[in-house]
């Protein structure tokens, strides 16, 4: 595999006066599924958001593609090839599904969007059915997969994945981490996923990362964290399905 | 699906419960109606009159009672009203309505009954349509709330006033003026309140509006203050005046045409003048919502965090929706100047901003067929119950208060999307049911 798409070292970050992250040292290689995974408060959403600017590291470096994101205005780091899939979806309830996707395409070039459009339908092929429908009357599997397709019409380098199976039923999370899946072996996308699924992640992952209290407790590969006994113990008993 | 049998409440707890409201209303009636102050010659003295507190309580227990027998059948009556929608048919209209809708607009000053006083109300409606589909910009498509939007509307109308009574502008440059310096003034105001959402916005912008106008109100050297500027420009056609004498080196349109002079063509050209303006302000509003700034403002009501994660600036969405919307609120400030001939402060006070923000969120925000329908509601009721007179407030509030009843989203709530594929199929109603 090539060498870091992106690199975090000694990331320090804070809300106010919560200390969220004390010194985090994260990377990610080109064409890896890395999780990080963790407790709630732990620091894993904070650390995705400081990625994309908000909030700013207080101390420490980020770098993808070996350029500095510190500083970069947090809507200006879609630019530089990071799509975000925010916590809770966030699409926009009043616009259609074809309007979110095109919104979506925003910094893409527009001869492109026909055929990320069908690849987007491709991979989510229910998109297709409901896209004259409002966004805010999908179900919750379908709005996830919509915020996902969305991500993917700016033909990022890198997804940021908060939470995707949040509040999702068993049946759909596993169709959401397939496609995951699908993404990184057929067109090689590399991906930082969060999640409190701990197993279904680590299953997925080819290296993870578990965090607390704003720092890197334990790391490998997601077949050892899968058999890790302190893992098991914190984050697996009753998760798996 | 049946509708489910409405069940029927036992007559003895409607009495009860008009018996408590009847009661409640007794007690209020007590320092309401009952004390009363009088004027006498050793000063204000309290005088008791407790006749009318069993009156009040007697009327709102019948009214309670009438109330509550006829609610059910009422609100049946109403049910179909609420769920009817326009027929296929009426659908495929829809495309047409925009140019029949301006066509008609034209035909109005030449038809039979129309006189001054119609023109007139109808220069003043299409004004406020102008505004509202300005406000629509902000508030409805962008998301975000201003109640000081009078603010824009007396810029425009000032800098026409202070341009063609002070620099000897003509109208045309002043209108462009206007509607510039409005703009330019929203571009400054949006600047400081960019962070800002929901009710601080709504404050901030409050402000701004009374701000202007205190403003204009006391800057008597540049202003006039209180006494407004008198002598405004009147529109004229390529150079040609409506006046009955033409101007020293001038021509009037009736010498020119032929037509013999009517005092009403000033009045149908400023009509058609404004008519002409707002149905280019409302086919600019449905084409930018088809273009990449359209939708990032609408992206951007619906959710800022998830536009700034697709690369949208919103400082950049934000001003240009404050910016454009400021546009169409200097142009129609200007056009009221030239209209009246004469601006003074009290144009341009809450009332005006709230009227304004009644139409766009009467109408259902964002939707452009809404404001027109809701600035001829909002423009037109008051008028027809002149009769009434001290009444009309009342019965226009009454009539609000249904619409948001029946229509809680606004007369046209239904959002037209920007986008349709060729291959998409639009459902039609019939199927969806």
């Amino acid at each position: 595999m090539a060498g870091p798409l992106l690199q975090l070292s000694d990331v320090h970050a804070s809300y106010g006066p919560v200390h969220a992250l004390r010194g985090v040292n994260i990377t990610v290689n080109e064409g890896e599924i890395v999780t990080l995974i963790g407790a709630n408060g732990a620091g894993k959403s904070t650390l995705l958001m400081t990625i994309c600017g908000n909030p700013k590291p207080t101390q420490g470096q980020i770098l993808f593609q070996d350029k500095s994101l510190v500083g970069i205005p947090p809507h200006l780091i879609a630019t530089q090839g990071i799509a975000q899939v925010p916590e809770g979806r966030r699409i926009f309830p009043r616009m259609t599904v074809l309007e979110n996707l095109q919104l979506g395409a925003t910094l893409a070039d527009p001869a492109h969007f026909a055929e990320d459009l069908a690849t987007c339908y491709g991979l989510f092929p229910i998109l297709e059915k409901r896209q004259a429908q409002r966004a805010g009357t999908l179900s919750g599997g379908e709005q996830q997969m919509l915020a996902i397709s969305r991500a993917l019409m700016s033909r990022p380098r890198m997804l940021l994945l908060d939470e995707p199976s949040l509040g999702l039923a068993p049946l759909i999370i596993r169709q959401i981490f397939q496609v995951i899946e699908q993404l990184n072996r057929e067109r090689g996308m590399t991906i930082l996923l969060v999640e409190q699924n701990a197993y279904h992640a680590l299953k997925l992952a080819h290296r993870a990362y578990v965090l607390a209290s704003g720092e890197v407790v334990l790391t490998g590969s997601g077949r050892e964290l899968l058999a890790n006994e302190q893992v098991r113990a914190a984050y697996l008993e009753g998760g798996a399905h | 699906m049946a509708a489910p049998a409405s069940t029927s409440i036992p007559v003895a707890h409607r009495l009860r419960d008009a018996g408590i409201a009847g009661l409640v209303a007794m007690a209020l009636a007590v320092p309401f109606l009952g004390l009363r102050t009088v004027n006498l010659d050793q000063g204000l003295v309290v005088q008791a009159n407790l006749a009318y507190v069993p009156l009040a309580g007697a009327v709102v227990f019948l009214g309670r009672l009438v109330l509550g027998l006829l609610a059910a059948p009422l609100a049946k009556a109403v049910a179909p009203l609420a769920a009817w929608r326009p027929p296929a048919a009426a659908q495929r209209l829809r495309a047409w309505g925009g140019p029949l809708l301006v066509l008609a607009a034209v035909a109005l000053p030449f038809l039979p009954f129309a006189n001054r006083y119609v023109i007139d109300l109808g220069t003043t409606a299409l004004i406020y349509i102008l505004l509202a589909t300005g406000l629509n910009i902000t508030v409805g498509l962008a998301g975000l709330l201003d109640l000081g939007f009078a603010a824009f509307y007396a810029i425009g109308a000032y800098t026409c006033a202070l341009t063609t009574t002070q620099l000897h502008w003509g109208f045309w440059p002043a209108l462009v003026a206007g509607g510039l310096a409005s703009s330019l003034f929203a571009v400054l105001l949006s600047l400081p309140i960019l962070r800002l959402r929901g009710d601080y916005l709504a404050i901030v912008t409050l402000g701004f509006g009374e701000i202007t106008r205190i403003v204009i109100l006391n800057w008597q050297g540049l202003t006039g203050g209180p006494n407004g500027v008198s002598g405004i420009a009147r529109p004229t056609l390529f150079g040609l005046t409506f006046d009955r004498r033409a101007p020293a080196g001038g021509h009037t349109f009736s010498e020119v045409t032929g037509i013999a002079y009517a005092p009403e063509h000033r009045l149908i050209f400023l009509y058609l003048v404004i008519l002409a303006l707002t149905a280019l302000a409302a086919y600019t509003v449905a084409r930018l919502r088809r273009l990449p700034i359209g939708r990032a403002w609408e992206a951007l009501r619906e959710d800022e965090i998830a536009c700034r994660s697709l690369g949208i600036n919103p400082t950049m969405v934000k001003v240009s929706a404050y910016a454009s919307g400021a546009l169409m609120g200097g142009l129609a400030g200007c056009f009221f100047a030239a209209r009246q001939g004469f601006v003074s402060p009290e144009s341009f006070g809450f009332m005006e901003s709230a009227t304004i923000l009644a139409i766009v969120v009467l109408g259902g925000m964002g939707s452009q067929a809404g404001v027109i329908i809701a600035a001829l509601f909002i423009v037109v009721l008051p008028e027809l119950a002149r009769g009434f007179a001290d009444y009309r407030m009342l019965a226009f509030g009454l009539a609000m208060i249904l619409i948001m009843i029946w229509k809680p989203g606004g007369l046209l709530s239904g959002r037209l999307p920007t986008i349709r594929l060729s291959n998409a199929k639009p459902k039609s109603v019939a199927e969806a049911a």
